[in-house]
């Protein structure tokens, strides 16, 4: 039941960027130059061996670690984005995401250490 | 020429992504893997928004991503030492082949907090 229940999550997340990536930005199927395109695909595999990893993790240490680097793969993400649509604004995206996931990090890595958060 | 140099520094982001990536799945223990993906995954990172600042020259958004390389790079270590300190004190145990755990040495000895 909780395996069934992983792969279901599973399922929902990769429909999901498959939605965002396919649907809403048709424009951003036709790339400048291919290279970016396999790159593009390339750090799509890395954020897989996160969720593979956020799925499989025996403690849930591994899931934070997994976490934090999918956080810091998003920007990469970001700052690909940029580069083949011409939109600035995707930086911006980025550093946001940076700064959340840092203060994300830090209250897990308290969660972890069985502190309160006042402290 | 500049474009050039930049898509030579994201693919070799990709690939240092890549490597950490699979340093986080491979690997045996929570102590190794956050390691191997932190330090790689930090450096692969800081490559692409390199090759953005590349791409950009010195506009709004390529100095965006000079601060943004720079608060990487200011900030990766802390969480990461934050996470392998809590994970310790959360009792994870090391991997059978480990050799020294310094930081149980301390706790014995009374000297850490």
């Amino acid at each position: 039941m909780r395996r069934l229940r992983y792969f279901m999550g599973l399922a929902a997340i990769i429909i999901v960027f498959a939605v965002v990536i396919l649907h809403p930005f048709p424009s951003l199927l036709e790339w400048q130059s291919p290279l970016l395109k396999h790159s593009f695909s390339m750090l799509f595999f890395c954020a897989l061996f996160c969720l593979w990893r956020i799925a499989k993790g025996p403690t849930s240490a591994d899931r934070a670690v997994a976490i934090d680097i999918l956080g810091i793969l998003v920007l990469g993400f970001c700052a690909i984005l940029g580069i083949p649509t011409g939109r600035d604004w995707y930086i911006d995206i980025g550093i946001a995401w940076a700064l959340q996931s840092f203060i994300s990090t830090l209250a897990l890595a308290k969660y972890l250490e069985g502190r309160n958060f006042d402290e | 020429m500049n474009e050039r140099i930049g898509i030579f520094f994201i693919i070799v982001g990709l690939v240092f992504d890549f490597l950490g990536c699979l340093g986080l799945i491979r690997l045996p223990d929570v102590y190794n893997r956050l390691q191997a993906s932190t330090k790689c995954v930090t450096l692969g990172t800081c490559s692409i928004l390199f090759g953005l600042f590349l791409f950009k020259g010195f506009t709004a958004a390529g100095i965006k991503a000079l601060l943004c390389i720079l608060f990487i790079i200011l900030t990766a270590p802390v969480s990461a030492h934050a996470l392998a300190r809590g994970a310790h004190k959360f009792g994870v145990k090391l991997w059978d082949k480990s050799v020294c755990d310094k930081y149980a040495e301390d706790k014995e000895k009374g000297n850490s907090k």
